[in-house]
Parts: C-alpha cells; sequence; structure tokens
C-alpha cells in the first residue's frame, strides 16, 4: 500500500494498517445519462460513468468542464444552489438516489464528501469533528465506543499520531494538510459506501498532499473513492479508474474518454486525452 | 580580499521610510481627523454638559440620588432608583418578546426564505426599523393595549397565585392592567425587534459556505446544520444584538411616555397599571422643572446616557471580538 517507499516517515504507513475497517460496505456508484443545469446555461451532457466498488475513480479534466459538478451531483450537494437542475439518474447499488421518495440527507450519509479547502467545524475539538457526522444525523456513541471510533477514523486518515495527545484542541488548530485528513477522518467515522473528494490536495504542500495520497490508497479497499484532480500525476498515482472530462468554450461538459488509468495515460485512444494527459493544453 | 572587502563597506544604516506627504494629503487627512475627533468630542461635551447641569441634584442629594425611590425636589428630596429599576424592567420585558422573535426571524430570513421572498423580507425589516417610534407609539396605545390587556388578565387570574409577581390588586377589572410596565414592555419590543433582527441575520447570513456544506455532505439536516455551524458562528452576534436591543430598549422615550401611568415606587408587579421609566420621567416633567428639579431631570438623564453608553461599548467590545462579528458593523 506505500506508494512511497522511500518515505522517512515511519509514522505515516503503520497507523494506517492498523487502523482496520472504518468504512461501511464499498458500493458502486453508476451515473447514467447525467445532465445538468445552472438556470438555463447547460455544464454537463449525458455523461454516463459507473464508479465500480471499492476503487478509487479519477475525474481529470481542465477547469470549468464540469468535473466538481458533477461530483456534487454524485451526493445531492447540486442541488443547493437554487437555480440547479439535471436530468439522468444516480444510482447507488442499483437505487436511483434521485428518487423522490428517498430523502436527500439519507443518501448523503452514505456518499461522504471531503471538499477542496479543508473545512473543519473550528470551534469543535478534534475529538468532537471527527463524531460530528454522527452527532449531525442524531446518532450518539459515548465513552470508550466514541474514543474507539476517533482512534480508527484518525488512524484511516493518517493523522493519529500527530493529534494523538490533543484530542480537545479546536479543529482550527492544525495545519491545512492535517485540517484536510481531519475532514477525511470526519467523512469516514460515519462509515461511508462512497468517498468523493474534490481536489483534496489542492491548497496543501507536497508533504501533505503525499499524505492524503497514501491515506486514500489505504482505504480504497474499505470505500468506493471518487477523487477530482488537477493533477496528473496524482491521478495516476492514486487512481485505478480514469474518466476525461471536456467542454467547448460555452458548451456542455462530457466525458471523452474513461477506462483503467494506466490506459488513459499509456494508450489514450482519443487524441484530445493524449494532449491533455500529457501536458499540451488545460 | 575578503578582509579588504568587509572593511571597505561602511556599515549598515537604516533608512527612513516615510515619505513627504503632499499639501492636499495633509488636508484630506486633516479634514477626515477632525471629523472622526469631533464625534467624541460631541460625546464628551454632552457627558460634560450633563455633568454641569446635574451637580446642584447630585451635591444636595449625594449617594440618595441613587437610592430613593420618590420625585419630591418641592421638599427637596428625590431619587432615581425607582425609574432606574423601572427601566431596566420594561427593557428586560421588551428583550423578552423582541430576542426570541428576532432570533427566529433572522434565522428564518437567513436561512429558510426562498429568495424572492428574502429580498423583501430584509427590506420589510429595514422598514420597520424606520417607522418613528411616535408611530409605534400610536398603534401600541390605541391597538395593542386592548389586546393585550385580555393576555395580562389571563396571566395574572391563572398564575399570580404561584408567581406572586403576577398579582395585581383587583384582577377582576380591566382597568387594572392598563398604562403597566408590561404593557410598555411588549410595546418597546416591537420597536427593538428590527434591529435585533437584522443584526442577527446580517451575523447568521456570514457563516461560511464551506463549514455549511461540510454539514449539509455529511447528512445533516438543515437544522442540524444551523445549531452546528450558523449558531456558534453566530453566537457573539446574537449576544451584541441583544445588548444592542436592550440600548435602545433603556433610551425608548415616547413609547413609554405614551402608554404608562407615572407611579413612584419600586415596580414589582409588571402587570399592574403604573410604572416609569428615566426617560419618559423626563419628558414628562421637563417643561414644568426648574432650579434644582430640572437639575434631577438632568442628572437622571446622565445616568442614561453613562447606562446606555457602557453597554453599547460593551456590546460592540463582544461583537468585534468574535469570528462573525469582524465584519460586521453595529
Amino acid at each position: 500500500m506505500t506508494l512511497l517507499d522511500d518515505s522517512h516517515d515511519q509514522t505515516l504507513t503503520i497507523p494506517i494498517t492498523q487502523g482496520g475497517p472504518v468504512a461501511g460496505t464499498p458500493a458502486t456508484l453508476v451515473a447514467d445519462g447525467v445532465s445538468a443545469w445552472f438556470g438555463d446555461h447547460q455544464v454537463l451532457n449525458d455523461v454516463t460513468l459507473t464508479m465500480p466498488a471499492s476503487q478509487v475513480t479519477a475525474l481529470i479534466g481542465p477547469s470549468g468542464c464540469g468535473k466538481s459538478t458533477f461530483l456534487r451531483i454524485l451526493n445531492r450537494m447540486h442541488e443547493l444552489v437554487p437555480s440547479a437542475s439535471l436530468a439522468g439518474e444516480v444510482r447507488l447499488d442499483g437505487e436511483d438516489i434521485y428518487d423522490p421518495a428517498r430523502r436527500p440527507i439519507e443518501s448523503r450519509r452514505r456518499i461522504g464528501m471531503v471538499f477542496q479547502k479543508a473545512n473543519p467545524f473550528p470551534t469543535m475539538s478534534i475529538h468532537d469533528n471527527v463524531l460530528a457526522g454522527l452527532s449531525l444525523t442524531g446518532r450518539r456513541v459515548r465513552g470508550r465506543e466514541a474514543d474507539a471510533l476517533v482512534e480508527r477514523s484518525l488512524r484511516s486518515a493518517g493523522l493519529w499520531d500527530e493529534v494523538r495527545t490533543r484530542l480537545d484542541a479546536p479543529g482550527a488548530s492544525l495545519s491545512g494538510g492535517q485540517q484536510q485528513r481531519l475532514c477525511i477522518a470526519r467523512a469516514l467515522a460515519v462509515r461511508p459506501d462512497v468517498l468523493l473528494m474534490d481536489e483534496p490536495c489542492s491548497a496543501l504542500d507536497p508533504t501533505s498532499t503525499r499524505r492524503v495520497e497514501e491515506t486514500i490508497r489505504a482505504i480504497a479497499d474499505q470505500v468506493t473513492v471518487v477523487i477530482v484532480t488537477h493533477n496528473m500525476q496524482q491521478a495516476q498515482r492514486v487512481s485505478d479508474q480514469c474518466a476525461f472530462f471536456l467542454a467547448a468554450e460555452g458548451q456542455p461538459g462530457y466525458i471523452v474518454e474513461q477506462g483503467d488509468t494506466s490506459d488513459i495515460f499509456e494508450r489514450p485512444r482519443d487524441s484530445r486525452t493524449a494532449d491533455y494527459v500529457n501536458g499540451r493544453f488545460g | 580580499m575578503t578582509n579588504t572587502l568587509t572593511e571597505a563597506r561602511p556599515p549598515a544604516v537604516r533608512r527612513t521610510l516615510t515619505y513627504r506627504p503632499t499639501a492636499q494629503d495633509q488636508s484630506f487627512v486633516a479634514a477626515a481627523r477632525s471629523a472622526a475627533v469631533s464625534t467624541l468630542i460631541i460625546m464628551g461635551l454632552i457627558g460634560i454638559f450633563l455633568l454641569i447641569g446635574a451637580w446642584p441634584a447630585l451635591h444636595s442629594q449625594g449617594f440618595h440620588f441613587l437610592t430613593r425611590t420618590d420625585w419630591l425636589p418641592e421638599t427637596g428630596t428625590f431619587g432615581i432608583a425607582s425609574l432606574l429599576w423601572g427601566t431596566i424592567l420594561v427593557g428586560l420585558i421588551a428583550l423578552a418578546v423582541a430576542v426570541p422573535v428576532g432570533f427566529g426571524a433572522a434565522l428564518f430570513i437567513s436561512e429558510y426564505a426562498p429568495r424572492s421572498l428574502k429580498r423583501s423580507l430584509v427590506s420589510l425589516v429595514d422598514l420597520m426599523a424606520a417607522v418613528p417610534s411616535i408611530v409605534y407609539a400610536m398603534w401600541a396605545l390605541f391597538f395593542l393595549q386592548a389586546h393585550l390587556l385580555t393576555i395580562a388578565q389571563w396571566l395574572s387570574v391563572h398564575f399570580g397565585s404561584v408567581l406572586p409577581f403576577l398579582r395585581v390588586d383587583t384582577p377582576d377589572s380591566p382597568s387594572s392592567y392598563t398604562s403597566s410596565a408590561f404593557i410598555a414592555g411588549i410595546a418597546v419590543g416591537v420597536v427593538v425587534l428590527p434591529t435585533i433582527t437584522s443584526i442577527m441575520r446580517e451575523v447568521f447570513a456570514q457563516a461560511p459556505i464551506g463549514e455549511r456544506e461540510g454539514a449539509i455532505a455529511l447528512g445533516a439536516t438543515r437544522w442540524g446544520m444551523i445549531r452546528a455551524v450558523v449558531i456558534p458562528f453566530g453566537r457573539a452576534g446574537i449576544v451584541g444584538a441583544v445588548m444592542l436591543g436592550l440600548g435602545r430598549a433603556l433610551g425608548e422615550t415616547i413609547v413609554v411616555y405614551a402608554i404608562i401611568s407615572p407611579a413612584f415606587g419600586l415596580t414589582t408587579r409588571p402587570l399592574q397599571s403604573g410604572t416609569n421609566t428615566i426617560a419618559s420621567h423626563i419628558a414628562s416633567r421637563y417643561s414644568e422643572s426648574n432650579g434644582l428639579a430640572l437639575s434631577g431631570l438632568l442628572g437622571a438623564g446622565l445616568v442614561l446616557f453613562l447606562f446606555t453608553l457602557v453597554i453599547n461599548t460593551l456590546a460592540g467590545v463582544v461583537v468585534s471580538r468574535s469570528r462573525s462579528g469582524a465584519a460586521t458593523e453595529i
């Protein structure tokens, strides 16, 4: 599981393997014919993509091609924008999460999300931040059980050894990279089936980025991961399969090519994919 | 070689980092500065004026000015204890009405109202704040009071036996309940409601979108998100809004003056007709007072001035030291 074998940091790899399973049961997420609009402006056109269970799927493509919008559609965050609408289906293990009979909060509980900018609850302690997803959804854990869950989640996120002595410190007291891993721990603590990550490393330094990437690899067998990234090396390092999004000027985004990461990077079928992954545009 | 180089270089001299402002720069700064300073000077002069005017009264009554409950300047004894207590009582009753309603209204406007409704509600609240308080006074006197009498009577009849402060002298007669601290307090509450709503709404609206989405992505309901993000973020703003509302309520004059029938003695039964506040007392007495009596009124004004100054300053400090308040003006 170690991505960087030259790692000098022993604490990095050990706790993750000790962490044990945190998440729920990895689920397959299928987007079927998804189009999206903000008001009259269409931003996605007919996107169909299968994100297989226990795999890391990377969404790549230049800015403004609808990757983040697509990601936010996958756990019903899209509709928080007042003018947003969409067409198509998103199926979590075969069930449409946009079925009117399902409440959005139920889907969001099973499909967690980590944002571009780390957003821990700043005045809550590290301990309470990890448990926030449970208390927010009316599930209470106390005492030893809570402590165990906090430790397991922080270990899975590769943060335990850095914060074990100061779990009562506020979330805002951590560095940017630590805050992002705290957010991953918070998302994992509710045992999601899928974890969505929207450019989780774009605001982080290389060391923190490496740790987050190791975390992603380590949790991949417990949770289906979908990650948006602008960093080609990162997509190559962490993902099993890739989807390349593209949008012409003023036109909605669509998937040009999808497949195994090695195929996308080494044997792309479309010349635009080849140009993009080789850094010729975007 | 190296040595010669080192010796050749003179020691570093620190340079001045200032620059010479032009005449325009200087005159603009001077104008802006004097405008800013003049507000402080005016505040200070008001305080000094009140102190000088109040001095004869303060000197003749000494500490009793704060402890005496009756107002008999003809006999040379007067104090503001009952006025001060009435002022606080009316202020607290006003807050009891305005804080929960303002809190709910602010939450609704910032978190629940659809966009189309939100804009009209915001301007409506601002409009409410702009209505002169004499209008509220007439509304309270001719409309609100008649309706509140029933509530006051119901409270007194049903809970008076358990809670002594709800008792009145003749519970059966509706006139026992008119012109009371309760009615004045509620009317003042309506007057300060838009202020409280507006500040709270502004603070709630500033709760960071990142944290809001973080809570929602964890599966929180909207109320769960509000409890985890919006209210903790806005806590200091809530405190500041309450204190600012109190500051306004303490100084509210015309509404109280229109409603209450002046009574001296510490009001222990807010439902019972008759109370008094500093502002209302000054308004009702200044035209017929002179000499020591007028000086006493200025003294009462000085106490109110200092009281509201302290409360507003505290509100400002609380708000500006918080995360949410840094960008909020009150």
